[in-house]
């Protein structure tokens, strides 16, 4: 009994994971995977959890999920990147994503996606060289009768011209 | 609870209603407009004219007219304004008093209205979607407590059967055999999913359905277990609609609260708990195994089908799959009768199908059909036609349809004209072009889609997009010869009749669709033959690769 008390005395912050660099964001994944009962089915869950969390999937991450649920590593990492949400790279400080489904295709979501390309000097899916935007393309985002559409930082902006687009990426760059 | 309790909710909460609701549309669509500022400002408006009383001001789900969002009606005045900005907010309160209001008024009698038949969309853009007292006063979960007790499992099913509703996700399967299918399968334990991976680009009804009316589809997903058997379900909801899945959330606590949803519902043996599994990007998944793979933790690969998932499903369970829209329906098949139901529609495709018109057309937004509409009624008259120019082709069934020609718009819209004609139902996109777009570049985009999103399982379908874009980019950039062609046209029917699942199945369609009815885009594109030193005169093309 004294013994107990003694380790919970040496351990002052109770939201310590068991992950050895104490990161605290490794407790969120514990919580997850326990409300989950640690069943391999919760994958996904899990994946999604920690890519909010961690804001990527390194492969630290993906082998403590892998321990967690007792999975094999290969499958964690076959799953991860077998759904596009999942990104094994940090994303930049900001995230443009333009849409190129048909109905912005057709009202010139290209155009778009084009113009954003050449002004950051990066293509659809990569990161500024400094880190500061991701341009990235979306399938669809059901937002077709604005289009064409395009999400800044989790925003839906509807009917974008390039220039519009080119103008709020430009403010981010000055930031 | 049981039935006086239900009524006694929404009887009370009719009561609690002010005379007059002002409906602010807060879905994703208007949102993007600065709905939400529109709506704060209408409250403060309220408040500032002493109002509060008699008016309140109600967020609501998708009224339809995307394209001119943000949108705010009034009841009981019928009064539409659209494109309204937050500044018009204080004027629009004042036509209470007698104002008036700079904001644009829309015609509630545009066919583009007046032609809708609602049954999945009718409490949409009415009723509160975060409010389950809303949805119980105007009827919610009577249906659901009308099959628990005066209605065995069986005839629930006969019900579903005498409707003859066929699935909305595109292929059309009969929706009452599914069930019966189910029902009569040995074990214990059986599932419910409903399918809100709607990963068509340009549509984006299911979107729309879950989040203005999230406990309609909850309620027709516990008719659906109650008729199968199931105590469990599950709805797949794409990741890229988080408004979705907040308002689900929120509704399934909502209804687990009033015991609609849980243990025991109305009192009666039969349990029913629904978890949402949110998906992560992957258009395959939309088809039913991968759905499944996906909801068990793995990789959305397909499986080969028998056994199907009616056999054995989740966790090798017999499992109930249908789409959103279709489950929307059942609450009213059930109050209504399958025969009144069957009254609707055409001969072989019965009830209405929403779909979401966009593209170059005038009126944006999603509109409620009864089936057997003619594809002219639809763009001409409701769409209100191209703004400037001709309608060249309507594109149905995204990746997995095909490209209707202007010439063929008197087609009525049922599941089996629109297969006869090369494209299909589809989900319910419906992308009109004009004559800006180039046939064959709408094929590539197509193409460039499948090729992304095959899940590479099955060889067909993972080198044959690879292969039928590469021939599509070589004949957009003037390289191609006949052999080419013909080649694309025969490699289009062998990854369609040896690819495993509906992706790989259907991913030709655009490209077979456009070369059927806009061959000479692609005869163009042929090179030139070398004796004349490349002299021919040739359309303006671009290549957007």
């Amino acid at each position: 009994m004294q013994a107990v008390t003694k380790t919970t005395q040496a351990t002052p912050k109770p939201a310590k994971s068991d992950h050895p660099s104490g990161d605290r964001r490794f407790k969120t994944l514990d919580m997850t995977m326990k409300r989950h009962q640690y069943k391999p089915d919760a994958l996904i869950e899990v994946l999604h959890k920690a890519q909010e969390s961690f804001g990527f999937l390194e492969e630290d991450v993906l082998t403590y999920i892998a321990r967690g649920l007792k999975l094999p590593l290969s499958k964690v990492y076959g799953t991860a990147t077998f759904y596009h949400l999942f990104s094994l790279k940090p994303n930049g400080a900001h995230t443009c994503v333009v849409c190129l489904g048909t109905a912005c295709y057709v009202k010139g979501s290209n155009k778009v996606s084009a113009a954003l390309e050449e002004e950051l000097g990066i293509k659809l899916g990569e990161t500024t060289a400094d880190g500061k935007i991701s341009l990235m393309a979306a399938r669809c985002i059901g937002a077709c009768g604005i289009a064409p559409a395009v999400v800044f930082d989790g925003t839906v902006a509807g009917k974008q011209e390039p220039e519009m687009a080119l103008a709020k990426v430009k403010d981010w760059e000055l930031e | 609870m049981d039935l006086t309790e239900l009524l006694d909710v929404g009887e009370a909460h009719r009561a609690a209603q002010k005379a007059t609701r002002v409906h602010c549309c807060t879905s994703t669509g208007c949102r993007a407009a600065s709905a939400m500022e529109v709506f704060k400002n209408l409250k403060t408006a309220v408040q500032d004219a002493g109002l509060e009383a008699e008016v309140e001001v109600v967020g609501v789900g998708c009224m339809g007219f995307c394209g001119r969002g943000p949108l705010v009606q009034i009841d009981p005045q019928q009064a539409l304004y659209e494109e309204v900005k937050p500044e018009e907010a204080t004027s629009i309160i004042d036509t209470l008093q007698g104002g008036t209001t700079p904001a644009l008024k829309g015609d509630l009698q545009h066919p583009f209205f007046a032609r809708q038949v609602k049954i999945v969309r009718q409490h949409s853009g009415k009723v509160d979607p975060e409010s389950i007292e809303d949805y119980i006063s105007v009827g919610g979960y009577r249906s659901l407590y009308k099959a628990i007790y005066e209605m065995s499992p069986g005839e629930v099913v006969d019900e579903i059967i005498a409707s003859g509703i066929r699935g909305r996700g595109g292929g059309g399967y009969p929706t009452g055999l599914k069930w019966a299918t189910v029902a009569k399968m040995p074990g214990d334990q059986k599932y419910v999913i409903c399918n809100g991976d709607e990963g068509d680009p340009g549509a984006f009804m299911d979107r729309s359905v879950l989040e203005s009316d999230p406990h309609l589809v909850l309620e027709g997903m516990a008719i659906a277990g109650y008729a199968i058997g199931a105590n469990h379900g599950f709805i797949y909801v794409r990741a890229e609609y988080p408004l979705a899945i907040q308002r689900l959330q929120k509704a399934i606590q909502q209804a687990k609260k009033y015991g609609l949803l849980g243990s025991q519902i109305f009192d009666s043996p039969f349990d029913f708990k629904v978890d949402i599994r949110i998906g992560a990007g992957a258009f395959v998944c939309g088809e039913e195994t991968a759905l499944i793979q996906s909801i068990q933790g793995g990789r959305g690969n397909p499986i080969p089908r028998p056994p199907y998932p009616a056999q054995s499903g989740l966790w090798q369970c017999p499992t109930l799959i249908n789409n959103v829209e279709t489950l929307a329906n059942i609450s009213t098949i059930i109050r209504e009768g399958g025969a009144w139901y069957a009254s609707i529609g055409t001969d072989k495709s019965k009830g209405t199908k929403i779909f979401a018109l966009t593209g170059k057309i005038r009126n944006n937004g999603l509109i409620e059909v009864p089936m057997g509409i003619t594809l002219r009624e639809i763009v001409e008259e409701m769409g209100g036609g191209v703004p400037d120019g001709e309608v060249k082709a309507v594109q149905t069934g995204g990746p997995s349809g095909g490209c209707i020609p202007a010439s063929l718009l008197d087609t009525p819209v049922d599941y089996d004209s629109l297969v006869a004609i090369g494209s299909m139902m589809g989900s319910g996109g419906m992308v009109v072009m004009d004559q800006d777009t180039n046939m064959v570049e709408v094929a590539q985009f197509y193409m460039e889609f499948c090729r992304g999103e095959t899940c590479g399982k099955c060889v067909p379908c993972r080198t044959g997009t690879v292969q039928l874009y590469a021939l599509l980019t070589k004949l957009l950039k003037r390289q191609a010869t006949q052999a080419d062609l013909a080649k694309l046209e025969s490699l289009c029917h062998m990854v369609q009749e040896t690819s495993l699942c509906g992706l790989g199945i259907s991913a030709p369609n655009p490209i077979l669709s456009t070369l059927r009815y806009f061959n000479e885009e692609y005869q163009e594109l042929l090179q030139p033959p070398a004796y004349l030193n490349g002299k021919v005169g040739h359309g303006q093309v671009t290549v957007s690769q």
